[in-house]
């Protein structure tokens, strides 16, 4: 059960509001650390940061509409040994679910970690942000003109812009499953924002004086949200559609992947990739000449370097299950493939047919790991 | 012409499949001899980067060996890799693949006959579907 309070805005600075909220939090050791973004000096994006000191506050934006990286691995290195104090996390709700799922893989920890949801805005490459910061002079107000759409959840972005695919076709604006949820959603963020605390931190936040809140939760919020929700599923139908039509066999395939110089820049980008040492990076494939050669041998000529195709399957079979759409690979690509299109179209089959939702809870576990004695009779040839 | 001689490479289970490949020997069941046996510790133990690169170079079929489901001498390989086929070639499906390249076949120690008929089986049914298309693919 939660409970949820209105965070009154002052001076029509909802993202001041939230710095005092965040530096009450800080100071009043509800959390010993905090994970938060926070503009970098050129003012060109923002990072990640991990602030002890309340005073490096300024300048954080936990509304900020970049993911340079994916939180979900910060936050497995901040917990998977115990960090021995209380460590906050602002999270976006793809950065939410990736934790989720991390903690099922033992990456990530819940016990001293409080994680803190944002109603999500959407997200510009990093590129497209610093360009656009620079041409607004401070790019201050970036993040302010989303916020205008939060009310009606019509977002906006600049004009000349697009917000990443990931994020136009994410049905997830909204975090679940945080410990904090800072909801922008329906309200007018210029006065009031919607603030929802699991139940035994409503109690500490009461009495330390920051926050009171009631069991009265938020129907315009809700009903935004929902509305929301069914746009993003209707364009990240087309948007399958559009990949299903495109991919409808070996040659398809090949031709959308056939700019991948196997950087494996999706695959550090990856959240779910979290193997410490991938098999792509191991002397496996190290390939020896009399090996390339015996190959191209066989085939008339090989491709170098090799394993392409081989390296999308490998990853899909071993992490589309968990997949969680958050499109850093996307954002990684130098060469714009469509690596989420493809892992969130194929992912949808996949977890379809385990009814597995990755991020949804901790207590399902990841297809991958587990498995029903009734299940898939007909994979060894006898129904 | 030259009738299609399918290569089949076969991930067999120590404990049941590959016994089982055994029996069929010294019992001299006949079966084509259009397969190459890597003997593996579990079905469990064959991860889809084995199938995935046999494939990719050209094997036009693979075959997974287990024993039959309650029986894995690790108690529960066999229904990981049943998992691991089971989205492998769900997989295979949403790209346009053909999946019907991939057995995935409980067969005990014992049952030697069933080894040497569920190959002559998978002969006959990839010469049906000829060869596999990455054999040439260059651009893998």
């Amino acid at each position: 059960m939660s409970k949820s309070a209105m965070l009154e805005v002052k001076n029509n600075d909802p993202i001041g509001t939230l710095r005092d909220f965040f530096r009450d939090l800080l100071e009043k050791k509800v959390v010993d650390a905090l994970l938060i973004p926070k503009k970098l000096p050129s003012g060109d994006g923002y990072c990640q940061t991990l602030i002890r000191n309340p005073e490096l506050l300024v300048d954080v934006n936990p509304l900020a509409p970049t993911v340079p990286v994916q939180s979900a691995r910060l936050i497995s290195h901040l917990t998977i040994m115990d960090p021995g104090c209380k460590v906050g996390a602002v999270l976006k709700s793809c950065e939410v679910r990736a934790v989720i799922e991390l903690v099922k893989f033992l990456q990530v920890k819940l016990d001293r970690l409080i994680l803190i949801g944002v109603d999500c805005l959407g997200t510009y490459e990093p590129s497209g942000y610093a360009k656009m910061s620079r041409e607004k002079g401070k790019g201050g107000s970036i993040t302010g003109n989303l916020l205008k759409g939060a009310r009606e959840g019509k977002i906006k972005p600049q004009d000349g812009y697009d917000l990443r695919l990931a994020c136009q076709i994410c049905e997830y604006p909204n975090p679940q499953n945080a410990d904090v949820i800072i909801g922008l959603f329906g309200h007018n963020p210029q006065k009031e924002i919607y603030v929802e605390l699991r139940d035994g931190l409503a109690g500490e936040l009461a009495e330390k004086g920051i926050l009171a809140t009631t069991e009265k939760g938020s129907s315009s919020r809700d009903s935004v949200i929902e509305r929301l929700t069914e746009e993003r599923l209707k364009r990240r139908d087309e948007v399958f559609d559009a990949f299903r039509s495109r991919v409808k066999n070996l040659q398809d395939l090949m031709d959308a992947l056939s700019t991948c110089i196997r950087c494996h820049n999706c695959m550090v980008a990856c959240p779910i990739c979290y193997c410490k040492e991938c098999v792509f990076k191991t002397p496996t494939f190290e390939h020896k000449a009399d090996q390339f050669l015996r190959w191209a041998d066989r085939k008339g000529g090989v491709r170098m370097p090799t394993d392409t195709l081989l390296f999308h399957l490998i990853r899909l079979s071993h992490m589309v299950t968990s997949c969680i759409g958050c499109g850093l690979c996307d954002s990684a690509c130098p060469n714009d493939l469509p690596v989420a299109t493809l892992f969130r179209a194929v992912g949808q089959k996949v977890q379809g047919l385990f009814d597995y939702t990755p991020g949804r809870s901790v207590d399902e576990e990841p297809p991958v790991a587990t498995f029903k004695e009734d299940e898939l009779q007909g994979e060894s040839g006898t129904n | 012409m030259e009738e299609f001689e399918p290569r089949i490479i076969a991930f067999l289970c120590h404990w049941c499949t590959y016994t089982g490949a055994d029996l069929a020997g010294t019992t001299r069941q006949q079966y084509p001899p259009n397969i190459r046996i890597i003997h593996m510790m579990c079905s469990g133990a064959v991860d889809t980067i084995y199938i995935l690169k046999a494939l990719i170079d050209g094997a036009d079929g693979v075959l997974i060996g287990g024993c039959h489901p309650g029986d894995c001498h690790y108690q529960t390989g066999n229904y990981k890799a049943r998992r691991r086929v089971g989205i492998l070639k769900e997989i295979f499906h949403q790209v346009g693949f053909t999946e019907d390249r991939i057995w995935l076949r409980w067969i005990s120690a014992s049952e030697g006959k069933l080894f040497a008929d569920t190959v002559t089986q998978m002969v006959e049914e990839l010469k049906k579907m000829g060869p596999n298309p990455m054999k040439k693919l260059w651009l893998a």
